[in-house]
């Protein structure tokens, strides 16, 4: 073996000038992935960009009274954000109520209840429920969810509280159609649940085993170490998924679109129709023209603004977490 | 309770405090596991209407001939189909080369820089923005300009959706590889252009892939952004981008919505095959991740 | 001196401290900083041509930050420098108009884990070849079995040359890191505790390949391992807190070194 390869060494000599791959090449893939990493920051600066373009002139137009308004009148051009304001904030508000617990729930039972061999294909699923398109989401809330809603929920609760001071109101359904905020907040917090339990899920399971197990050494029953020890750990960090689930919610189109009665209509009632800032421009859009479309798009640059901080608080919630 | 064994105070403890906890408990393990099968009953139910309603419309038809008129009987989904395909490929195509690219800039070159902190944190915002005002967007940019609804600005609209989540996956992903794998490259004198397209990449490609799949699923079914910019069309699709495209999702927004039955059937087996076919990728993508994480 | 021949069976015997050839890398007052943490204080040192040089020295002393400068791997991380001088034939490694591609392809480097790319085997050797050489594919073949001739591990993957090479044993992936280094033919191959990670067979396996290399390599060797650094090198040196304490033939290093602090470290009193 030694005698091979000294053999091989006499009769190799080592090349004296080695001719590298160019630079030229190494420099141009450089700048091509700083080129697309830029155009992700255009991306965002172009959103920006164009819808307050677009929205300009009904900002000038009506100024502050946009957002106090309540007013949507195509013939008279009268246009103002709040029923979509208010209806946006209110369903997306409803969503959280009903998800956030049972986010919070599923994600516990995934890791703390569930029995090994279910864990898996459990988790499995709900991931799955958040692949699903949203505009299945509408369908099954219009065709499935609304009359079951309507005869079970709205027609029964609406007879009970008929008359009733504040509730009287709050919950009455003067045409029980099963649509409305109340019904979209429910289809939303559907929609958002798989997305919260799965990243709360994993928040739970990154704290240390040691802490959970030297809490149900000294006798803790689950709830206790759920409520004491569990909660306090991941609270920023779930704090911060509920927040990007907010930001869907916001932001969410089709889905609402169908559930949510496209009225623009001031009402106290959560039972009944009402619009959301998304769903009025996937209304309105294509048919719009003039003031109209310049009023769609100012709503969509207060669509930006509010999902735009609600996810940037997000963010920075679930970064600090990360960085710790 | 045994008065010799216990220490006086435990009868108390045990008497006023254990009840209460053991309901606390109780009350815990039963409302989660509640939210669990609520979950999976959900799910359950959304995807039995969806075969229910959908199989009905299932047939040859549905896929050899374009949607028909209002009001009348017969026809299919096949142009739709076929713009679906065609606006994701669009998008697709033109979001891996941008995503990958940005995701390697972000794991590879930038790092610790400010530029990519910044850029890294806007991606995260781009990824769950609003697609609706990416939508709008893409109709200032293109629609308007071009003075038509058209397929380009579509499969643009679904790219734009596309990218942070190519970015997002292609930084993890990379920043997995060890870095004793670039070094070891950078040390037989590659220059870093090879030692990312021919080490980096290749060690994390199945998670690249997988990314690009999720993106795939993502805009399959997103609706919002084309209501804007493909929007729609009845009649064969025609090879001209610069027109409407016919499109699943909006077909299905727009059928399901529509008083007549014919067209209802329709949007229930378009969106039966469009589910089908997301949940399937979606599934693929972890098969895909699954041998990379258990080396 | 029968002692040392056993300690070092590499060794020739030769008596001097002159050097047995010519050096090959001049090191002059080289200062190492990470950020603002001094790495190395002032090193001095000449790697001699075809001889296995070892560094000792207990774990942070800056053993493996020398060996980096080398072939300036540490330029992959902005906020490591290094100043002074490393003279490789001559020519200063360290100046700003050096090729750091052209200078890593002359001098190898084997790292503590193996890291066998994400490709066949054969692949995995012909890698920095096809960036050098433009070969037509027979000669590539014949250099990429060469190679692995050379790393003792022609016999074990002449069959399965189009498998991955992550498939392979620690030790074998070890020799294929090895081969692919050779295949470029450097003129010093640096090695960072290439054994730290293996079992001893393949320990001892890669310790014969070194003897084997060296009548054509230049090789410098970072080891945790005072005995290996016994067993395969002619010269030693031994750092400390990032300083260099003594240099010199390996079996005075061991048999009857000059400083205390090397005393203490070779008698394990501490490190």
């Amino acid at each position: 073996m030694p005698a091979l390869s000294q053999s091989i060494a006499v009769a190799r000599t080592r090349p004296s000038v080695r001719k590298g791959p160019s630079r030229g090449l190494d420099a141009v893939f450089r700048t091509c992935s700083y080129g697309a990493a830029l155009i992700v920051l255009l991306l965002l600066g172009g959103i920006l960009g164009s819808i307050v373009y677009g929205g300009w002139p009904a900002f000038r137009e009506f100024g502050f009274g946009f957002l106090t308004s309540s007013a949507w009148n195509i013939g008279t051009e009268q246009y103002g954000a709040l029923v979509a304001v208010l209806g946006t904030v209110a369903s997306a508000f409803l969503a959280l109520l009903i998800g956030v617990p049972v986010s919070l729930g599923i994600a516990i039972f995934l890791t703390q209840l569930c029995p090994g061999w279910a864990r898996k294909p459990v988790a499995m699923t709900i991931e799955l429920l958040a692949a699903v398109p949203s505009i299945i989401y509408g369908m099954w809330g219009l065709f499935v969810f609304a009359p079951l809603f309507a005869r079970f929920v709205q027609i029964p609760v609406s007879n009970v509280v008929e008359g009733l001071p504040i509730v009287g109101t709050l919950l009455y359904a003067r045409v029980p159609s099963g649509v409305g905020v109340l019904t979209a907040g429910v289809i939303l917090a559907i929609m958002i649940v798989p997305f919260i339990a799965s990243i709360a899920r994993d928040m739970l399971d990154q704290i240390p085993t040691v802490l959970r197990e030297s809490a149900y050494g000294i006798g803790c029953t689950t709830w206790e170490v759920v409520r004491h020890v569990l909660v306090p750990q991941a609270a920023v960090s779930i704090i911060g998924a509920i927040m990007l689930g907010l930001g869907r919610a916001l932001g969410e189109t089709m889905a609402v679109t169908f559930v949510v009665g496209n009225a623009n209509r001031l009402s106290a009632s959560i039972f009944d129709p009402s619009s959301t800032i998304a769903s009025r421009i996937a209304n309105e859009f294509n048919e719009a023209d003039g003031l109209q479309l310049n009023a769609l798009m100012a709503l969509g640059c207060l669509l930006f603004i509010i999902t735009f901080i609600v996810l940037i608080v997000a963010r920075l919630l679930t970064r600090r977490v990360q960085a710790a | 309770m045994d008065a010799t064994t216990t220490p006086a105070m435990t009868p108390a403890r045990a008497g006023r405090v254990r009840p209460a906890r053991r309901i606390a408990d109780r009350i815990l393990r039963v409302s989660c596991t509640l939210a669990t099968v609520i979950g999976a009953v959900v799910l359950g139910s959304i995807l039995i209407m969806l075969i229910v309603e959908g199989i009905r419309g299932f047939s040859p038809a549905l896929f050899s001939q374009p949607t028909p008129g209002p009001g009348s009987e017969g026809g299919g989904i096949a142009n739709a189909i076929l713009g679906s395909l065609v606006l994701t490929t669009i998008g697709i195509v033109v979001a891996t080369p941008i995503g990958v690219m940005a995701g390697t800039y972000l794991a590879e070159y930038g790092r610790a820089s400010k530029l990519a902190d910044v850029i890294r944190f806007l991606n995260d915002i781009l990824l769950s923005a609003p697609s609706i005002l990416i939508g709008l967007f893409v109709y200032t940019l293109m629609v308007r300009p071009m003075g038509t609804y058209s397929g380009w600005a579509g499969g643009v609209a679904l790219a734009i959706i596309a990218i942070p989540v190519i970015v997002r996956t292609t930084e993890d992903m990379l920043r997995l590889v060890p870095g004793t794998l670039r070094e070891a490259g950078a040390a037989l004198g590659a220059p870093s252009s090879v030692v990312i397209t021919s080490v980096t990449w290749r060690a994390a490609s199945a998670g690249i892939v997988t990314g690009i799949i999720l993106a795939l699923a993502r805009i399959a079914g997103e609706t919002a952004p084309l209501l804007f910019t493909a929007l729609n069309n009845n009649s064969w699709f025609s090879a001209n981008l610069m027109g409407g495209v016919a499109n699943l999702p909006v077909m299905i927004y727009q059928f399901a919505l529509s008083p007549y039955p014919n067209w209802q059937g329709l949007a229930w087996a378009g969106a039966l095959l469009i589910t089908g076919t997301i949940l399937a990728l979606s599934i693929i993508a972890r098969l895909v991740i699954k041998p990379q994480r258990s080396r | 001196m029968n002692a040392a021949s056993a300690l070092t069976p590499g060794f020739t015997g030769r008596e001097a401290p002159a050097p047995a050839r010519g050096v090959r890398i001049a090191v002059k007052d080289l200062n190492f900083y990470y950020g603002s943490f001094h790495g190395l204080k002032n090193i001095n040192l000449n790697f001699y041509d075809r001889q296995v040089t070892a560094l000792i020295g207990p774990s942070g002393c800056g053993k493996s930050t020398l060996l980096r400068t080398f072939n300036r791997i540490y330029s992959l991380y902005p906020e490591q420098r290094a100043e002074g001088e490393i003279l490789l034939d001559g020519k200063n490694v360290l100046d700003s108009s050096v090729d750091l591609n052209e200078l890593r392809s002359r001098i190898g480097m084997v790292f503590q884990k193996p890291t066998p790319f994400p490709m066949s085997i054969y692949d995995n050797v012909a890698f920095g070849l096809r960036l050098y050489e433009k070969l037509p594919k027979s000669e590539l073949d014949g250099r990429v079995e060469e190679s692995l001739r050379k790393s003792a591990l022609w016999d074990e993957v002449k069959d399965k040359l189009k498998q991955p090479g992550t498939g392979l044993s620690g030790g074998q992936q070890q020799r294929l890191c090895i081969a692919r280094t050779v295949a470029q033919q450097p003129e010093v191959i640096l090695l960072d505790e290439p054994t730290s990670a293996l079992d001893p067979i393949s320990t001892g396996r890669i310790e014969e390949l070194m003897e084997q290399l060296r009548d054509e390599f230049t090789i410098v060797i970072v080891t945790h391992n005072m005995q290996q650094a016994a067993r395969i090198s002619q010269y030693t040196a031994f750092m400390y807190l990032g300083e260099l304490v003594e240099f010199a033939q390996t079996d005075k290093i061991f048999m009857n070194p000059a400083e205390r602090r090397t005393q203490d470290y070779i008698t394990g009193r501490f490190g």
